[in-house]
């Protein structure tokens, strides 16, 4: 793991800044429901992603500190589970279910007809930054195969057809403003 | 605070005079299917027209799944029971006001419909028909007593022998008998024990667990306290996909409002009995479902599974005795201790007792959440519930058990869905996945695409699991370009029997099992591939040049 130019700062301080920090105040506030146990790992990392979008390394490090853990038990943890992510995500995300409702329902060739027009593939953001795709294991909207969420609402009876227009509203949406 | 039965049955007194006040109900499905289909929020809209036309008389609520999910947004109107499909605002109005002028959307009358006069709704008894967010309406329908009985009335041993006698198996996949389950934790000597509701729900193509608790989460939660009183545990977890928020979001409020009237917590129903509950969000990881692995990632470590025994029903949490059972199983437990193990016995067939879930989808016409006696055979289920293949295709198979499961061919469309029946054709029950497949599926596209899933979603821990689905992964993709050998058939099944009898936990030990299924009883489409470079549903690209 390379250092960056905020480990300058001792961890203590930089650990300091954050309880107070609004942006951490969702992680802060699992770890103080958890009572700083190791076992609210898990948990506080999903206050962080909700929080930042992703996990980056700086949040590692003040978690590592706050519950007591080696950075590696930190890292091994965010990095063992598909949901949690290291990247930052694009504007925009898409996730389709690659289930295997979905699956036969053809989601694999809205998956193609995304990469071909906007070049991401699965775990890719636009160069823009604004479209950000990800894969899913089942969204448990079998019955509506296939089936994506598009941010944060969940949409089925996809096309390919559709699923571009939802994409390209987005790109012209920034386009308006 | 703590209740007493007069309290619980004043609440529920309450709560059907205040439902008697209403001589029109309006039931909107608010599971996640529907909802995502909805064009704007029926509910409210409903609502807010009903107070600007003075419709005092009808009562405008949010209910849990009504089952036919590929005709959504549904919505059902009572007391004549008519089920409206694929409602929208504008459609939604003229159910609600009845005026002929506007536009209606179709209706289907439940009492005609294959869908559900089929069915035998235990598990999914609420679902449907009362608001999950309200535990009010869960006391009004009997909902806490089978808890008053448990804790006040009976003896731990005696809940213990009805769970035995009512010849209930998990429903989680592996059907283990739960009533021995229970009576092993309940034998450990240990004061801290705990127990976990198992909703990881990984297997893709499954969404029952869902719908139970975006439908009735109370009933999970009374079972896993009956749970809690019969082992002697008092706390217990819930470990529930992140990909569900919904169904998280409807378990907080369900457990606070619980808590709220004294049905979680401290002195339970004025006894010695404490009870409490928290929620563990999954984060994505399919081995996580496996028993030791899901103890690992409560804890706050990565999900690997350990070498059992010991079993958790001994050293599970800290150490602890913890019981483990699925959503469903627990959803089967109030049920049981209120109409007696006898009558649940009486349900099913000689091994396998009561209920299944099952999670219609696939090439299936009426795709939907459905539960019907053990035993019904596929075909009921799929021609009679489903209504048959969508878009006038062929049947050419059904897929159970997800990645640990198997396909089932034409020939066996009359088995009776039990656990025996099932195994005996190498496919297993599974948590409740069904997916039907037609003629434009390939077997070995399939057989490869849960061979995919497997090696992404192995812990990597042991080595036969890891490498092992890789190697059958690699062959697999071969056979699909066209670029494998007749030797290749007979190293896959090597392969599949080495991982089989070699890795640690129940992942790698079922990943063959939909490679097994589909050579068993679609080898001539392997050998059409490997033989002619030809794939016959037209699915593998590379092979047919397409
Ligand atoms: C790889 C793997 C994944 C599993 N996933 C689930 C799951 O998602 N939900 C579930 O209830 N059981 C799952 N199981 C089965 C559990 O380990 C366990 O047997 C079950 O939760 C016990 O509950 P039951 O007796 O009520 O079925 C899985 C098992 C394995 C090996
Ligand atoms: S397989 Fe896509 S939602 Fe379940």
């Amino acid at each position: 793991m390379q250092t960056n130019a905020e480990a300058v700062d001792t961890p203590l301080d930089s650990a300091l800044s954050k309880t107070k920090d609004p942006q951490y105040r969702m992680v802060n506030r699992i770890m103080c429901l958890h009572n700083y146990q190791p076992d609210a790992l898990i948990e506080t990392l999903h206050a962080a992603q909700d929080s930042f979008g992703c996990i980056t390394l700086e949040t590692m490090r003040y978690i590592s500190h706050m519950l007591h853990l080696p950075l590696s038990r930190v890292y091994a943890v965010a990095t063992f589970y598909h949901y949690f992510t290291l990247k930052p995500p694009g504007k925009h995300r898409c996730v389709l279910c690659m289930g295997t409702a979905c699956y036969i329902a053809g989601a694999e060739s809205i998956e193609k007809a995304i990469t071909e027009k906007h070049h991401i593939s699965p775990g890719e953001t636009t160069s823009d930054g604004e479209i950000s795709l990800l894969t899913a294991r089942c969204l448990g909207s079998c019955g509506l195969a296939p089936a994506a969420i598009f941010d944060d609402k969940v949409m089925g009876q996809l096309t390919p057809k559709n699923v571009l227009k939802q994409l390209q509203d987005w790109r012209d949406h920034v386009a308006d403003t | 605070m703590s209740l007493t039965l007069e309290e619980l049955n004043d609440i529920a007194e309450k709560e059907l005079s205040r439902q008697q006040q209403f001589s029109r109900q309006i039931r909107v499905c608010c599971a996640a299917s529907c909802l995502s289909c909805q064009d704007a929020d029926l509910t409210q809209q409903l609502q807010q027209t009903a107070r600007q036309q003075a419709m005092g008389e009808t009562e405008i609520k949010p209910v849990g799944c009504l089952g036919l999910c590929k005709e959504g947004p549904l919505v059902s109107v009572h007391p004549e029971g008519t089920l409206y499909s694929h409602v929208q605002i504008n459609t939604s109005k003229a159910i609600l006001l009845s005026e002929s002028s506007l536009p209606r959307p179709s209706a289907i009358d439940p009492g005609q419909s294959l869908f559900f006069t089929r069915q035998n709704p235990i598990v999914l008894r609420n679902s449907g028909s009362i608001n999950p967010e309200r535990i009010e309406e869960y006391i009004a329908v009997g909902g806490y007593k089978a808890l008053y009985q448990a804790i006040r009335n009976m003896h731990p041993g005696e809940i213990l022998s009805q769970i035995q006698q009512s010849g209930l198996r998990g429903r989680g996949g592996a059907g283990y008998p739960t009533g021995l389950k229970w009576s092993a934790v309940a034998k450990t000597k240990s004061t801290q024990k705990y127990v976990i509701c198992n909703a990881d729900e990984g297997d893709p193509g499954a969404f029952m667990d869902r719908s139970v608790l975006e439908s009735d989460p109370h009933s999970v939660l009374e079972g896993m306290a009956i749970a809690g009183y019969a082992v002697g545990a008092q706390a217990g977890y819930i470990y529930v996909r992140a990909e569900y928020p919904l169904a998280v979001q409807r378990l907080r409020t369900a457990i606070r409002q619980a808590e709220k009237f004294g049905l979680l917590g401290n002195n339970i129903f004025n006894s010695s009995f404490h009870f409490s509950l928290t929620i563990r969000l999954g984060a994505g990881a399919f081995v996580c479902g496996e028993e030791t692995a899901i103890i690992a990632s409560i804890e706050g470590l990565p999900g690997k599974p350990r070498p059992r025994p010991p079993y958790p029903a001994t050293s599970g949490i800290k150490g602890c005795p913890t019981l483990i059972n699925n959503v469903e199983t627990f959803a089967n437990i109030s049920p049981i201790l209120t109409r007696g193990s006898a009558w649940f016995a009486g349900i099913g067939t000689d091994k396998s007792k009561g209920t299944k879930v099952f999670a219609l989808a696939g090439r299936v016409k009426r795709t939907g959440l459905i539960e019907v006696p053990m035993g019904t055979t596929l075909r009921e289920i799929i021609f009679d519930i489903g209504g048959g293949i969508s878009d006038n295709g062929t049947f050419k198979a059904a897929q159970t058990g997800g990645p640990s499961g198997g396909c089932i061919p034409k020939q066996h469309l009359d088995i009776p869905m039990d656990y025996e029946s099932l195994a005996s054709i190498g496919s297993i029950m599974g948590s409740g996945g069904l997916i039907v497949l037609d003629q434009s599926s390939c077997m070995v596209d399939v057989a490869k695409f849960f061979m995919e899933f497997c090696t992404s979603e192995s812990c990597g821990k042991c080595v036969p699991c890891r490498v092992g689905t890789m190697q059958m992964y690699t062959i697999l993709d071969k056979i699909t370009r066209g670029q494998a050998q007749l030797s290749d058939l007979e190293q896959l099944e090597d392969l599949c029997d080495l991982v089989r009898s070699t890795s640690l936990c129940g992942l790698g030990q079922t990943a063959p099992n939909p490679v097994l299924s589909t050579l068993r009883f679609f080898r001539d489409e392997y050998i059409s591939h490997i033989q002619d470079q030809h794939c016959p549903a037209g699915v593998c690209s590379l092979l047919t040049g397409k």
